[in-house]
């Protein structure tokens, strides 16, 4: 045994069928979001009817896990309804927590749902002390989701600053830029990420091969990558493309290569930075994927608990093209 | 009421002289109303103008603009807050906020909210509002139709509402520098490349298209938004402000065909012909106002 504090494991619920995957692999919490453009994963085939909801947060109850819900868009004027509707139900399903925000959301749930639980999404980009403070002091906020730019070390020293849990991610995509500060894919698709829930959507997504199998990845009117025969194509998103410069006449990832985020190897630190909730990312992905990396960290986590070396090999097999990354978390050199 | 003009803070990291003979031309010549000052997007840029806000504070004010300072888009390390927090100390100073710390610290004092902060909707207007704002920057990325919604709020709250009709958009910050990134630095180590670019570094997909500009650790559009022919339907709805983002143009006339255009002197297509004599460097987008993707130009019918 160890002086560590047990986190709790947040992991992405998809679909229903991933839900249960996540709970039975030793989630203690799962995340999930309604089918429309009140979360920030709105995708065709994916999230929740009211009724999956209910059952889904029956079968979380039942193994005791924990049922979290994401209202992490930011509603634009005129359209609040579908908003409030979203709150309403997630209310009355009794979820432990709704993730929210928009200002005029969190205002909603305090007003409406005083006793609600309300936890800050990482869409609302609180990166300091300060603003998270905020967010607590106006809207009784618990637990922070914090964004994907901090080191390890800023965490501690905003935890020692903030009367709020904090949820840090560990694993799964990682997008480039601050979180719900992002129009790109607005920009060349006419569908927002803040406004719709939508990042790089497949319907604007296209693939093209020309005749020496070079493959050209584009979003919208826009070419976002072009691979050479044999290597690895990723799905087009802007901030994971190759571009040119004046100065630079080759193609180069401008922002970030197509990696995902692992910080396996930094869970104790992070553990003892205070952390309270880790994050898997995912709700995109499939039930079998979910299992796999849910059922890896509920291993590693009790591991670590344990005092056992935690062994994390079988997850770089499922992160993007096998490359990974500590992100900002594992130093300032990143950034 | 005739609807304001107003210059945005400069996003760019321009030479301080350079900065200062802008301000000090704005100043004397400009025909706007409010100007923003303050970097908005890196804390590293910051102490190099920081002594010269008084004397620039005092020439704007002397040419009868009203002056605002505008806040760090993304606070996050101790240098940020504490130039947040410097910031809304200047004593007697207007401050627009665009980001939650800068709401933490104007607890209790009327202030402004800037386009990095996310109001969408009435809802986040009303309550922002109630804790003191009382006028705000709309993110660029909103609709029109959007925007009209907010006008008649804002008029209902008592507030104005500001929408950048002029200059590269601002798509996306980031924690990363794509400025240091492209000259194999990070951010600690940049050595302020960013100076070699006035107006954004442009870049291209591998196909040769214009697509977006980098400036430090933001992201930018590669056309400049130019909502001439959107001005005269936003005034109508109680848009009390309009932003023209600086750029390395000649702004003094990009000011006055603006006005011109808001005052009704000139029609959206004459403005629209002079700024292509200010000029400028790449091509005018209006998407996201016509609820279209963003860097797209729709002509009007």
């Amino acid at each position: 045994m160890n002086d560590l504090t047990r986190p709790e494991l947040v992991c992405p619920a998809g679909t229903p069928a991933s839900l249960r995957a996540a709970v039975d692999a030793g989630a203690d919490a799962v995340y999930c979001g309604f089918q429309n453009a009140t979360n920030a994963r709105n995708f065709a085939g994916l999230n929740f009817t009211p009724d999956e909801l209910a059952e889904g947060a029956e079968y979380a109850g039942q193994k005791g896990a924990k049922l979290l819900l994401a209202i992490n868009s930011f509603p634009p004027a005129g359209k609040f309804d579908l908003w409030r509707q979203a709150v309403d139900t997630g209310v009355q399903t009794g979820v432990d927590a709704i993730i929210v925000a928009d200002m005029g959301v969190a205002d909603y749930v305090r007003t409406r749902w005083p006793e609600q639980r309300l936890h800050l999404s990482v869409q609302a980009g609180a990166s300091s002390a300060e603003a998270i403070r905020f967010y607590c002091q106006e809207f009784d906020i618990k637990r922070v989701v914090l964004p994907r730019i901090l080191t390890v070390a800023e965490i501690k020293a905003i935890h020692d600053e903030i009367p709020c849990e904090i949820e840090a991610f560990v694993f799964g995509n990682i997008g480039m830029m601050a979180e719900g500060r992002c129009s790109l894919t607005n920009y060349v698709t006419g569908v927002s990420t803040n406004m719709d829930g939508v990042c790089s959507p497949a319907g604007r997504v296209e693939y093209k091969e020309d005749t020496q199998k070079n493959l050209t990845t584009r979003l919208g009117d826009f070419t976002v990558d072009c691979f050479a025969c044999g290597e690895n194509a990723g799905y087009p998103t802007i901030c994971k493309g190759r571009y040119l410069t004046e100065d630079r006449r080759e193609p180069y990832y401008a922002f970030e290569e197509p990696v995902s985020l692992n910080l396996t190897s930094l869970l104790p630190d992070l553990m003892k930075a205070g952390v309270t909730a880790l994050k898997i990312e995912g709700r995109q992905r499939s039930r079998a994927y979910v299992k796999s990396v849910v059922g890896a960290f509920r291993k590693a986590v009790d591991d670590l608990m344990a005092g056992r070396p935690p062994e994390l090999t079988e997850l770089l097999n499922l992160t993007e093209g096998n490359k990974q990354t500590e992100g900002a978390f594992g130093g300032k050199r990143w950034r | 009421m005739s609807t304001e003009l107003n210059l945005g803070p400069l996003l760019f990291h321009w030479p301080v002289e350079q900065k200062r003979d802008f301000y000090f031309r704005i100043a004397d010549e400009a025909e706007v109303d409010t100007v923003y000052l303050g970097e908005v997007v890196c804390g590293k840029r910051a102490p190099f103008f920081e002594d010269q806000y008084a004397e620039v504070t005092k020439r704007l004010t002397d040419g009868g603009k009203k002056v605002v300072l505008s806040t760090l888009s993304e606070v996050m390390i101790d240098k940020d807050r504490q130039l947040v927090s410097r910031m809304v100390e200047t004593k007697g100073a207007l401050i627009e906020a665009n980001d939650a710390s800068a709401l933490w610290h104007l607890e209790g004092r009327a202030h402004r909210i800037g386009p990095y902060v996310n109001v969408y909707n009435e809802k986040s207007m009303a309550w922002l509002a109630g804790k003191g704002a009382e006028h705000f920057c709309l993110n660029p990325e909103l609709p029109k139709s959007a925007v009209l919604e907010l006008a008649q709020q804002a008029q209902t709250l008592g507030v104005g509402v500001e929408v950048q009709v002029f200059g590269r958009i601002s798509l996306a910050l980031s924690a990363r520098c794509y400025h240091a990134r492209a000259h194999d630095r990070v951010k600690d180590n940049c050595q302020f490349v960013c100076e070699e670019s006035p107006d954004g570094m442009e870049l291209d997909t591998v196909d040769g298209d214009a697509f977006l500009a980098v400036n430090g650790i933001q992201t930018l559009s590669h056309p400049y938004v130019n909502l001439m022919q959107e001005m005269p339907e936003m005034a109508q709805a109680g848009v009390s402000a309009f932003r023209l983002s600086p750029h390395d143009c000649d702004m003094v006339k990009v000011c006055r065909l603006f006005g011109g255009v808001s005052s009704g002197r000139l029609s959206p297509d004459e403005g629209i012909h002079g700024l292509q004599e200010a000029g400028i460097a790449a091509s005018f987008c209006n998407g996201f106002s016509h609820g279209v993707d963003g860097y797209r130009w729709v002509a009007n019918s």
